[in-house]
């Protein structure tokens, strides 16, 4: 809304009289814009003619909402802001020493994440679990999967790739064709999806490393809908839009099953009673273990001269040839080393739902992993894990919020709202921290002591 | 002296190289050499094509024509054109920096000088495999490497911000980390574009003593750009001048410093005005060359002024296109040549002599050395807008 009010002005009049003006200009803003979008509202009657609709009342929510918001905005919340700031323009000599939480922010992290099932099953028992453990945790540590890996590609070599859901769609499909087909154990099938995945990443690599920025992003895209429409067409092997289902799930390292009807199920070797909450918990160790492992590569890569030379490119691609480094090469493994991981997220994926189709696969989930690593801070694995768990917790959350249908009425389902929630989350996230939660950046060696780089130096890349 | 120890003193040829962008020639058949263990440096006007004939040497652009050999130590020869890019640095060992500068701005120094060490450190960590699972001849490698970086950080004075993000550099620090990196690659010739640019005077001083320091503890041969030329006569062994991409003069500091198509080419001033200003530079010598009784039209010109060719016929109509050199009198250097060979009787054998007595007179005529530099930065500007209109017009006809 009008922000730009001269400044000589703003000296002159106090905060209340200015927000009173503000937010009249604020309402009437709002009731020119909205007088037809909300007041009035076509529709169709019961003999198909077309009706105006009259929503005065909902209109008049509305604007009233906004001047009252604009009028506490400028009134309150400025002021407050400015006086915070002020105070801490005078007193910069106390560097704020990190809290404890922030300071073991990973340690506490981990530790809530390993309890987390046992405390669901303790709060709701192994059937109530269910729920919190499938939905909320395992969906969440897929994406952590998932945007980790495109965290190396976008966030360290600064390579905007758009259809990074690909590369999950192959580990997916690798694992539920060869599992279906040739009857192989997960563990057999991670790592050759993780393969598979890294080779089509190097073959999408090669002709497509030359262009830079826009153009790449936009042909990956188009690699990215090419797989889905493979996918989809190529009825004999992949069962088209059908899908692939009865993929075999995941064993406990072979030793014990989950499927009731085999010998060895889990309750009857542990003589405990049956419950589908027993596969859910060992999926969601299964998929922390996974993370962590990426991670661990993660960190450990960028350590090594491949990831500070994939950071260097991010930099500066011309000052990377000067210095001896093959662009060609190490843009390559920062593709095949993401496109590796998603790989893995697509095999555990495809044996924790045991259904595969292309629906799952749309240029959708590309940007819902993008917008995780964006909104996390490129190149931070703690801040995308943050990220992940706003906004996929977030939109799952939607789901158990049934007393709004109470404030809405019953037709209200908070799900519809997800997108809508979602692009507001992103755009207030990026007017308040433009580069992502953790927008500094980690030195990968030092000398005396390691300080973390502040987000104005570092580039984004240009592909 | 037999040819094979010739090829081995020298570590760059520069032969016949010709750059052309589309119709333009920024690079017209230069010649040059650079010996092993000496200061080169390539002066010119601003648009001369010095920053092309870098690109060229390092492979960012592949010349039109010529060949540039590169002799390493060792007594290995690579042709540089016909690397690609990145192994230029890689296997002929040549390392440059940019003439605006080009750091990994994200990056700490040290990472900075740690990324310059890429090939090697690739190498020692099994391409990438061993160094994920810690091998112990990773780490070894890998403390080698910081123990190098911290090396040339102390050298370039910059020891202290080391895990400072490379891009909270004042600039002139920024140009020394510049030149630091480039070392860490473990270069045989390193090429500097423009290291002075920018800095004031104690910086620039820093910065002569780190290039000598490079020169006589390294053995890295350099060569370097500059308009500056405090730096230029004080660092350099041997100094190329360009002007609209062809060679107008090679020597050393001294002579090159007199020759008056290289005065006239940085000072870009008009026809009628060569001869005063020539004056008012206080250059006797110069002058002197210039007064000396007539001479046959045709003297025996220097060499350089036959690479720099008739500029006069400057639009040619080549077979792959127009050629689009600069117009009449845009070249000072063409005309004092010209004019040389109207007036001058004993044209070139005087300047050995000339270049002699004035090494002798080299510490007072540095002032007037030093306004010539700082005036060629404007003059030339004026000169560049008004070769332009003339450059672009038979692209116009066409
Ligand atoms: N990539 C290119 N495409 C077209 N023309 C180019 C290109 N690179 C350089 N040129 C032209 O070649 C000529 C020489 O440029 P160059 O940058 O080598 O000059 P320079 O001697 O380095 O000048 P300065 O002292 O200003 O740095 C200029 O006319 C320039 O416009
Ligand atoms: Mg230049």
């Amino acid at each position: 809304m009008a922000v730009t009010v001269s400044s000589e002005r703003d000296t002159v009049a106090t905060p209340i009289q200015r927000a009173f003006r503000e937010a009249f200009y604020a309402g009437a803003i709002s009731l020119g814009l909205f007088v037809l979008f909300i007041g009035l509202r076509t529709d169709q009657n019961i003999s198909n003619e077309l009706i105006l609709v009259q929503r005065w009342v909902l209109l008049a929510i509305v604007v009233i909402a906004v001047t009252l918001g604009r009028f506490v905005y400028v009134a309150y919340a400025l002021p407050a802001m400015a006086r915070s700031k002020a105070e801490k323009a005078t007193a910069p000599a106390i560097v704020a020493e990190p809290g404890f939480l922030k300071r073991n922010f990973n340690r506490i992290g981990l530790v809530v994440l390993l309890l987390y099932p046992i405390a669901m099953v303790l709060l709701f028992g192994f059937q109530g679990s269910l729920k919190w453990v499938d939905n909320f945790g395992i969906q969440i540590l897929i994406y952590v999967m998932l945007a980790w890996g495109l965290n190396i590609v976008i966030g360290l070599a600064g390579l905007l790739d758009l259809g990074y859901v690909a590369f999950y769609a192959v580990g997916a499909y690798a694992y539920a064709l060869l599992g279906t087909h040739f009857g192989l154990s997960f563990w057999i099938l991670l790592p050759a999806a993780g393969c598979m995945a890294a080779f089509w990443g190097v073959m999408l690599g090669f002709p497509v490393l030359r262009l830079r920025g826009d153009y790449l992003a936009i042909v990956t895209l188009a690699f990215g809908e090419i797989i889905r429409l493979v996918l989809i067409n190529w009825r004999e092997v992949t069962n088209g839009s059908a899908g692939i289902s009865g993929i075999p799930k995941v064993s406990f390292f072979g030793l014990m099953s989950f499927n009731v009807s085999d010998p060895n199920y889990i309750a009857k070797v542990l003589h405990i009673a049956q419950s589908g909450a027993y596969y859910k918990i060992f999926l969601y160790y299964l998929a922390l273990a996974l993370c962590l492992l990426t991670a661990f590569v993660t960190i450990r890569l960028r350590r090594l001269p491949v990831g500070r030379a994939w950071e260097a490119l991010r930099e500066d691609e011309i000052a990377c040839r000067s210095l001896g480094i093959n662009t060609t090469t190490t843009k390559l493994t920062a593709f095949a080393t993401g496109a590796m991981f998603g790989g893995f997220a697509g095999s555990f994926f495809a044996a924790r739902q045991g259904f595969v189709s292309p629906e799952s696969f749309v240029f959708l989930e590309s940007a819902i992993i993008l917008a995780i690593v964006v909104l996390g801070g490129m190149g931070s694995l703690g801040g995308i894990a943050v990220a992940a768990l706003v906004m996929i917790g977030g939109t799952e959350i939607l789901r158990e919020l049934d007393f709004l249908k109470a404030v809405f009425g019953p037709d209200f389902t908070p799900e519809l709202y997800r997108m809508l929630l979602f692009g507001m989350a992103m755009v207030i996230v990026m007017l308040w921290k433009p580069r992502g939660f953790v927008g500094s950046r980690e030195p990968t060696a030092f000398l005396k002591e390691r300080r973390a780089v502040s987000a104005s130096f570092t580039k984004e890349g240009h592909g | 002296m037999n040819a094979q120890a010739s090829a081995n003193d020298f570590i760059l040829q520069v032969e016949h190289l010709s750059m052309k962008f589309g119709g333009l020639v920024a690079i017209g058949d230069l010649s040059f050499q650079a010996r092993r263990g000496e200061i080169t440096a390539l002066i010119g006007p601003n648009g001369a094509g010095k920053t092309t004939v870098f690109n060229c040497i390092t492979g960012f652009y592949k010349p039109s024509e010529g060949m540039l050999t590169l002799n390493r130590r060792d007594g290995t020869t690579y042709l540089l054109e016909r690397l690609p890019n990145h192994e230029i640095p890689a296997r002929a060992k040549v390392a440059r920096t940019f003439q605006n500068i080009r750091l990994f701005s994200g990056m700490t120094l040290l990472e900075n000088l740690l990324v310059a060490q890429h090939n090697k450190l690739m190498k020692a960590s099994g391409y990438t495999f061993l160094g994920l699972f810690g091998f112990p001849s990773y780490r070894q490698a890998s403390a080698e490497s910081i123990d190098l970086a911290r090396h040339w950080l102390e050298k370039a004075d910059l020891i202290d911000r080391a895990d400072d993000p490379a891009g909270d550099l004042p600039y002139g620090a920024q140009r020394r980390l510049e030149i630091a990196r480039a070392m860490c690659t473990g270069p045989e010739l390193l090429c500097l574009d423009e290291p002075a640019a920018g800095l004031n005077p104690k910086e620039s001083a820093a910065l002569n003593d780190l290039l000598m320091d490079i020169k006589n503890n390294t053995g890295t041969s350099i060569l370097l750009i500059e308009h500056d030329m405090s730096v230029v006569m004080q660092i350099s062994d041997h100094v190329v001048v360009l002007e609209y991409g062809r060679k107008i003069s090679d020597g050393n500091p001294q002579s090159v410093r007199t020759d008056p198509r290289v005065i006239a080419a940085y000072l870009g001033v008009d026809d009628e005005e060569v001869e005063t200003v020539l004056t008012e530079v206080g250059d006797e010598d110069v002058i002197e060359q210039l007064d000396t009784g007539p001479d046959s039209a045709h003297g025996p010109g220097n060499s350089a002024s036959m690479m720099a060719g008739p500029v006069s016929d400057s639009v040619e109509h080549a077979d792959e296109g127009e050629r689009v050199t600069v117009s009449k009198g845009a070249s000072k250097a063409a005309q004092v040549d010209a004019r040389a060979a109207s007036v001058a009787s004993k044209p070139r054998s005087a300047a050995k002599p000339a270049a002699k007595s004035s090494t002798a007179k080299a510490a007072p005529k540095k002032p007037a050395a030093k306004a010539s530099a700082t005036k060629a930065g404007s003059a030339s500007k004026g000169k560049e807008t008004a070769a332009k209109p003339t450059a672009g017009k038979p692209g116009g006809r066409k």
